[in-house]
């Protein structure tokens, strides 16, 4: 293993829309590539060693979809695997593919088509464990969203209406993002006022599917700053899977366990001791409303049964104490299946960026995404400057 | 080593045999049928492609970095990983590279008619096909019989697209309705 650190030199991007009726899901894959390969003037015919691409059969509605990685992100006849999970668990492999020393320039694909999947909660129901959750399928998949949430607030004393700020917050700070399509002026009562879709969670609290493709360029430090004056470096990683929904009666409700091993992981490669004292902002899971403060305590940055006083508090708005989700996260943005993970790592490298410039400052992030329900998996990479 | 000799009259397994029907209304299986449908968006490049096909013609993008041409056609090109340049139209000709002749089904149903399917390399500005980069088609053959595949001399044989009639063309890879040899 090299003791080289690794660093995100380049990110292009594709989409972030509803929908994206212009482009065949592989042209979307070209777009985004061609942009992070070109902002940096690599040819990933020659230049990139390996390509990392995370997409899931059902998503793409093609078997085997692996088979279609390569052409698009200029990967034909060279290195490429594909990932079935979050966008995340790829940057993470791209990550230790440089640590072996084997692999410089790495290439991490992910996106969503999820305007192509006519029957989205047909699909989900595929991923329940057939034996005896599936035929017992509560109408939607969201019910388990309900029961996580439900038990959250049960153990921590957290309101409705404290969910609700979590859509106010991210909703309105996703107004200065033009990634964020579901981005809108919210208030309280906008939220507390709508009816539930799955009690006690309303619309404004469930996120939106959105169309992005998304590659980033991950490269060893000699590289990485050859290519760029400002490397975001990944100081740390973690991953981890709780269990799947045939062994649901034994998931700790309210609780997101697989987050906090990842992050225990992430923070020990990081030397982070103090979690709650040592980002800038933290942009995590937040697909629904109580998924962020679950997130916010599963990775220390709330001691348990306060990340709802904490909001109310104001801590966590974008002027707060420790802004979490400041690109208006999921809520905002949308979801974007397997690239929700890369929108999250996307949006805090943004901000790292534009920390640089204006402040010239130091800084430091943590970027939490989960694969979403049915899923426990999840992982988190800690970034900096 | 030796053989164990067995007399069918004293192997019967004990208990009680089930039918096929019987075996699976046990409740060692559960039945699913996945409902799995899919839009897909077919892109600038198929698009294009599917539009011109309704029109009797075969549309490619050629990129004119290395010179390839792709049918069906695609806004990229996957070797030099630039866009392709421009849209070129093709006779629809070529030479036949492989065929094979299938007598099943996908759900292994033997076919009433076997089909014959293979690929054809298209020709481009009638230069002769030669190398990688020149265009195929995936597609049906007609007026082509199961011997002249079975003993390869279909191998090589120059084809044509047998176009459906205009009115029944809906954009799609069907509006040809086979290649078939162009005699003589």
């Amino acid at each position: 293993m090299t003791s080289s650190r690794v660093g995100i030199i380049s990110i292009g991007w594709y989409g972030f829309s509803p929908s994206t009726p212009e482009v065949s899901f592989r042209e979307m894959m070209f777009e985004s590539s061609n942009r992070a390969y070109s902002a940096v003037g690599i040819d990933p015919r020659k230049e990139v060693d390996a390509f990392v691409v995370c997409q899931e059969d059902y998503w793409e509605g093609i078997a085997i979809t692996n088979e279609f990685a390569p052409e698009p992100l200029g990967g034909v006849l060279r290195p490429t695997v594909t990932i079935a999970g979050d966008g995340l668990q790829c940057i993470v492999t791209a990550y230790q593919l440089i640590k072996t020393g084997y692999f410089d320039i790495v290439a991490v694909e992910a996106h969503s088509k999820a305007s192509n999947i006519a029957t989205l909660s047909k699909i989900y129901e595929i991923a329940l464990d057939p034996h005896y959750v599936r035929p017992l399928y509560a109408k939607n998949p969201l019910f388990l969203a309900g029961l996580e949430a439900r038990a959250y607030m049960e153990r921590t004393g957290a309101e409705k209406y404290h969910l609700a700020l979590v859509a106010v917050k991210n909703k309105n700070n996703g107004l200065n993002n033009p990634r964020a399509s579901y981005a809108t002026p919210l208030d309280l009562e906008d939220v507390v006022e709508s009816k539930p879709v799955i009690d006690p969670l309303t619309s404004y609290e469930i996120a939106p599917f959105v169309d992005v493709s998304i590659t980033f360029l991950l490269a060893g430090e000699e590289s990485a700053r050859k290519f760029t004056d400002t490397p975001i470096w990944i100081e740390g990683v973690g991953w981890s899977t709780e269990t799947g929904t045939g062994a649901i009666a034994w998931h700790e409700w309210g609780r997101m366990r697989f987050l906090r091993d990842a992050a225990n992981q992430a923070y020990r490669i990081a030397g982070i001791s103090n979690p709650a004292r040592s980002f800038d902002f933290a942009e995590v899971e937040d697909r629904f409303s109580y998924a962020e403060l679950v997130a916010l305590e599963e990775l220390k940055l709330a001691q348990e049964g306060t990340a709802h006083i904490l909001l109310e508090s104001g801590d966590f708005d974008i002027d707060g104490y420790l802004p979490v989700n400041p690109s208006g996260g999921s809520l905002s943005i949308g979801v974007a299946l397997e690239a929700t993970g890369l929108v999250r790592i996307l949006e805090a490298t943004l901000r790292l960026w534009s920390m640089e410039l204006v402040e010239e400052a130091e800084g430091r992030a943590v970027v939490a995404s989960w694969r979403g329900i049915p899923s426990f998996s999840g992982g988190v990479v800690v970034l900096s400057l | 080593m030796a053989r164990r000799i067995y007399d069918k009259e004293h192997v019967k397994a004990p208990g009680t045999p089930l039918s096929s029907k019987e075996m699976y209304q046990l409740p060692g299986t559960i039945e699913y049928t996945p409902v799995a449908k899919y839009r897909f968006t077919t892109g600038q490049a198929l698009s294009k492609f599917l539009e011109e096909l309704k029109r009797g013609r075969i549309a490619g993008r050629k990129c004119n970095n290395c010179g390839r041409v792709y049918v069906p056609p695609r806004m990229y090109c996957e070797f030099c990983y630039k866009p392709t340049s421009e849209w070129i139209y093709l006779e629809g000709t070529g030479t036949v590279v492989t065929a094979v002749v299938s007598y099943i089904g996908t759900a292994r149903e033997r076919l009433e008619k076997p089909e014959i399917i293979g690929i054809v390399k298209l020709d481009i500005d009638n230069k002769e096909p030669q190398g990688y980069d020149f265009p195929g088609l995936f597609h049906r053959f007609c007026n082509v019989s199961e011997d002249d595949v079975k003993t390869g001399k279909i191998i090589g044989a120059r084809v044509r697209p047998r176009w459906k009639l205009e009115e029944e063309r809906k954009g799609d890879i069907t509006d040809i309705e086979c290649f078939e040899p162009i005699e003589g």
